[in-house]
């Protein structure tokens, strides 16, 4: 007797895909931290700030790179590193481990969660934008840069993500670090305010991690090329951009290929 | 290997067996704990593994789990080492963790299609449902689950792959008399579709009445293993008869009790005051073994 198949990758992965879209979206405490927050931020400082950018762009359109940067960063860096930490303290993680689902799936239904989420705040914040600040939405070619600054920061932020996910013991106190961190690296990044306002010495401090270059890459999608000449570079340097980027994926999968635990520090 | 006990020294790994140990060594730094265990489980066997808190109990199980390195020493789960088990060698396994299955935003129902849905051949969720007694709960999120609610489905999330091995660690602590008998009932029912079992407890009750042969680990080695009823050599341990007369509380030890109680009968016109006899619990020979070779 030959024993009964085991089910295929497509469909633990479709398993997967439907657990963390469930697991994300009926937890209120995630869904108003990560989809509401660069909302807010939007409403909040959009109503607040009034620099004048020059080439008759106004806060708001300049500040749509900044909370779509916020959202991203939100859905991948923050999402990944604060709910891995406590599936791993709470044993969530283990238990699978236990059970013959292949480990690629398990990260197969992270990235449709990071995605779902991704997407959903980005499509909040340009309503918001639209709606509220009357902003003007990318126009025909700069789509397809908006889409591939996304998805790449989106996967560079989830892979450092999940790599941050195991250096903190319990998702709370992931949540207490990772946070400052990411707040941070928005601010000397440009996102809350005209990166030209950025010290010297904090745009290169900047320019090391992803976050600065995202937020770059998503300026060339909302302002004028008119105000390309504010960039450090002169220039919106989507080639560096798309290295950049390309890199911290490399490094966080290595990162995460070295570090990633299915159980506490503790049990080995 | 022996009827009830251990291997014989220098046995080879059984190939038979659902479980085979030789000379299993685990260390944490400097402390060994699991000092070079030797083990066989039979298939369609219920064996409880006995012992205080860092006797080494979950440390064992956890390396047949798959979860831990070993030191040193052979281990065969099902015919296949732990350290190399791939994804088919997991679906015959099913894991009952000590510290549960986590938590989840997932109702009880959608948690056990989803661990289904791994497994070839799956039990049909609502017939586990069913044998754990959480019909009732099949809609309730995860998290809103008492104590007890949770520990049954950490078991029915065990028992959904159908699994021909299942450990259980510490399964009913924090169970409630009656539940802990409804989870005993749950267990035979597996023992009758075949299942093997490894069960780790602090309920001696619990290892008496399920187990057929009891393991106990006392500072990472197997202090003895046989049948409950012969455990410490409660079988033909002497037997305590105690009564009352002229008012004062009296005992006897004696590996006659039937003699000796025919004799004290002859003694009274009528019913022998306040009589008993009584063989050592397996608490008495459980809390003497590992206090003879623990602390």
């Amino acid at each position: 007797m030959t024993a009964p198949a085991l089910p295929s990758l497509a469909r633990v992965y479709g398993t997967r895909a439907r657990v963390e879209l469930r697991e994300f979206f009926r937890q209120r405490e995630s869904v108003v931290f990560t989809l509401a927050f660069p909302v807010i931020l939007l409403l909040a400082l959009g109503a607040v700030l009034d620099y004048d950018l020059g080439a008759g762009v106004d806060f708001p359109q300049y500040f749509m790179a900044g909370v779509v940067t916020a959202g991203i960063v939100g859905a991948s860096l923050q999402n990944m590193a604060i709910h891995i930490a406590g599936e791993r303290s709470d044993g969530t993680l283990k238990s699978l481990a236990g059970t013959p689902m292949p480990a690629s799936a398990y990260f197969a239904g992270k990235v449709v969660q990071v995605l779902a989420v991704a997407v959903a705040t980005i499509a909040l914040l340009l309503g918001v934008g639209v709606l509220v600040y009357g902003i003007d939405l990318p126009s025909a070619a700069d789509w397809l840069t908006f889409a591939w600054v996304s998805v790449l920061g989106a996967a560079a932020c989830t892979l450092l993500g999940i790599a941050v996910s195991t250096l903190c013991r319990t998702g709370r106190s992931a949540s207490a670090t990772v946070t400052p961190i990411a707040l941070v690296l928005e601010f000397v990044s440009g996102v809350f305010l005209p990166f030209d306002q950025v010290p010297g010495w904090l745009q290169d401090v900047a320019a090391v991690f992803p976050v600065k270059w995202l937020a770059q890459g998503l300026r060339s999608v909302f302002l004028p090329d008119a105000l390309a000449a504010q960039e450090p570079a002169g220039s919106w340097e989507l080639g560096r951009v798309a290295l950049v980027l390309g890199a911290w994926c490399v490094l966080g999968l290595v990162l995460c290929v070295l570090t990633f635990r299915w159980q506490d520090r503790d049990t080995r | 290997m022996a009827a009830d006990g251990r291997p014989r020294p220098g046995a080879p790994l059984d190939p038979d067996a659902a479980i085979s140990v030789r000379g299993l060594v685990k260390r944490y730094g400097d402390r060994t704990a699991v000092d070079g265990l030797d083990l066989d489980i039979r298939r369609g066997e219920i064996f409880a593994l006995l012992g205080p808190n860092g006797a080494g109990k979950t440390t064992t199980v956890e390396v047949l789990e798959g979860y831990r390195r070993r030191d040193g020493g052979e281990v065969r789960v099902l015919g296949v080492d732990p350290a190399r088990g791939g994804r088919r060698w997991k679906a015959e396994l099913g894991i009952v963790l000590q510290s549960g299955a986590g938590d989840s935003q997932l109702s009880v129902r959608e948690l056990l299609e989803a661990r289904a849905s791994y497994y070839a051949d799956p039990r049909d969720p609502g017939e586990v449902l069913e044998l754990v007694g959480l019909t009732e709960k099949a809609g309730a999120r995860g998290r809103t689950l008492s104590g007890g609610q949770r520990r049954r489905l950490d078991v029915a999330l065990g028992i959904v792959g159908r699994p021909r091995l299942l450990f259980l660690d510490e399964p009913t602590t924090g169970f409630d008399p009656e539940a802990r008998r409804q989870f005993w009932a749950l267990i035979r029912s597996l023992r009758d579709l075949g299942t093997t079992m490894l069960l780790t407890t602090h309920y001696l009750d619990e290892a008496e009445t399920l187990a057929d042969r009891v393991g106990v680990l006392a500072r990472g080695q197997l202090a003895e293993v046989a049948v409950p009823t012969a455990l410490g050599g409660r079988g033909s341990a002497p037997a305590v008869v105690s009564w009352t007369e002229d008012g004062v509380r009296r005992t006897a030890e004696t590996t006659t009790p039937t003699a000796f109680v025919r004799d004290l009968a002859a003694r009274f016109p009528g019913e022998v005051p306040d009589l008993a006899v009584s063989r050592p619990t397996l608490e008495d020979v459980y809390l003497k073994m590992i206090g003879g070779s623990g602390q």
